[in-house]
């Protein structure tokens, strides 16, 4: 079963974000903030990382940039999903390794359609 | 809504539009023309069908027909047609179409035009190869009121992540307020216009790709031959014939053949006649020199 971290300070994100997954048939775990979401991946890589941007601690743009310094920090297909929802943070975020970009709000037809994108679903 | 205004309304909508509706579509019919009844000031369905039967109304048949037969749409719906579009479609018509440099595409229930814009898009990633060749996509639905949202490009934050990449949205779109506007040069790759399946096709002219997904599920079985049997003659030998990925040509077209490993594509299989090249006064995209689109 593939691994999916979800990392969002919001417990109710995480919860709506996991059901989805989950029916999606991936393993997930959870993270608050970036420096928890980075130690988990230098303890075990996901497959996928859904990615708040706005939280405490470590941001979700600074997480990915220590991410994709990670020995295998690349193997990881990083999904934005954010209020951050205008062009400029879209470039940010792409130009720092994403690999996919979900404004929030979002629903399943939305994650699932990003999911087959990044190669992590079939079309 | 009583059989007698659901009887009515089925007759209605066939003549018009072809669309059939079984027995169990009456809610479908009601959740449809409440909108519409609303909007026009009537007080309930069942008001809105005694005026249309006391003035047999075009302006009422077409709001009726309008609410009735808008499809869903998205960008890159099922991903898998556009995928073949890419990786089927475009080199075999680089390779057959190499003498006439020209390929005409249609999406024949273009709806708010994220089919059309889809495949402009893709076409736009092929630039380079696509140098000296005209490229003509026509969008065409019988709903006005979707026709002309194609037209403007303008998408919610929930239409532009139903199934598009992000790197399209960046390449092709700004932001108008709390809406996405697609740019000006894909906006101009694509011809929308107004039309009925139930119409002839010759105004059209051939064409090389028809998009015709998720349409023909509406129509009964007679008028499914003869819609296929019309887009049979508008096709250009070797054409590309796209369906819904539940739809089926089975009993209903013999000469549209399955492309291998492929799902819900055709390519007609008939000799070449002597047929004059289907260009109509519709935009012709050109690709010039510098690579991009224009009208």
């Amino acid at each position: 079963m593939k691994q999916c971290l979800i990392v969002d300070d919001s417990s109710v994100i995480r919860k709506v974000a996991r059901k989805i997954m989950e029916e999606a048939n991936f393993e997930i775990s959870e993270a608050e903030n970036g420096q928890q979401a980075l130690e988990k991946c230098r303890h075990n890589m996901p497959e996928i990382i859904l990615l708040d941007w706005n939280m405490p601690v470590m941001n979700g743009l600074e997480f990915l940039k220590e991410l994709r310094k990670e020995p295998s920090g690349d193997t990881a297909k990083v999904i934005f999903c954010t209020t951050e929802n205008d062009m400029d943070h879209i470039t940010q975020a792409i130009s720092a390794g994403a690999n996919e970009y979900i404004m929030k709000p979002f629903d399943k037809e939305i994650i699932i359609s990003k999911l087959k994108e990044v190669g992590l679903l079939e079309a | 809504m009583n059989s007698a205004d659901f009887d009515y309304l089925r007759t209605i909508l066939k003549k018009e539009s072809g669309l059939v509706l079984t027995d169990d579509k009456q809610y479908l019919i009601e959740s449809r023309l409440l909108p519409v009844a609303k909007k026009l000031k009537f007080e309930s369905i069942e008001k809105l069908v005694a005026e249309l039967r006391r003035t047999n109304g075009n302006l009422l048949k077409n709001h009726i027909v309008e609410a009735m037969t808008i499809n869903e749409s998205f960008f890159f719906r099922d991903k898998t047609p556009f995928d073949n579009f890419e990786k089927v479609m475009l080199p075999s018509l680089f390779e057959s179409k190499r003498a006439q440099k020209q390929i005409r595409i249609w999406s024949a229930a273009a709806s708010t035009g994220q089919e059309a814009y889809s495949l402009s898009m893709i076409l736009e990633e092929h630039a380079e190869k696509l140098k000296g060749w005209t490229v003509q996509i026509i969008g065409t639905d019988l709903c006005s009121n979707a026709l002309e949202k194609a037209k403007a490009g303008l998408y919610s934050q929930f239409e532009v992540q139903r199934g598009m990449p992000v790197k399209y949205l960046m390449k092709h779109f700004s932001q108008v307020g709390s809406m996405w506007q697609i740019s000006s040069e894909i906006r101009s790759t694509v011809q929308f216009r107004h039309f009925n399946l139930l119409n002839s096709f010759n105004t059209l002219g051939h064409f090389d790709i028809i998009f015709c997904r998720n349409v023909l599920i509406y129509f009964d079985r007679d008028m499914k031959k003869d819609i296929l049997s019309r887009m049979e003659k508008q096709a250009h030998s070797n054409a590309f014939l796209i369906l819904g990925a539940s739809e089926t040509l089975i009993g209903i077209n013999e000469n549209f053949k399955t492309v291998a490993d492929t799902r819900s594509l055709y390519q007609l299989k008939k000799e070449e006649s002597a047929k004059t090249i289907g260009v109509t006064s519709g935009a012709a995209l050109t690709m010039p020199k510098t690579g991009t689109f224009r009208t």
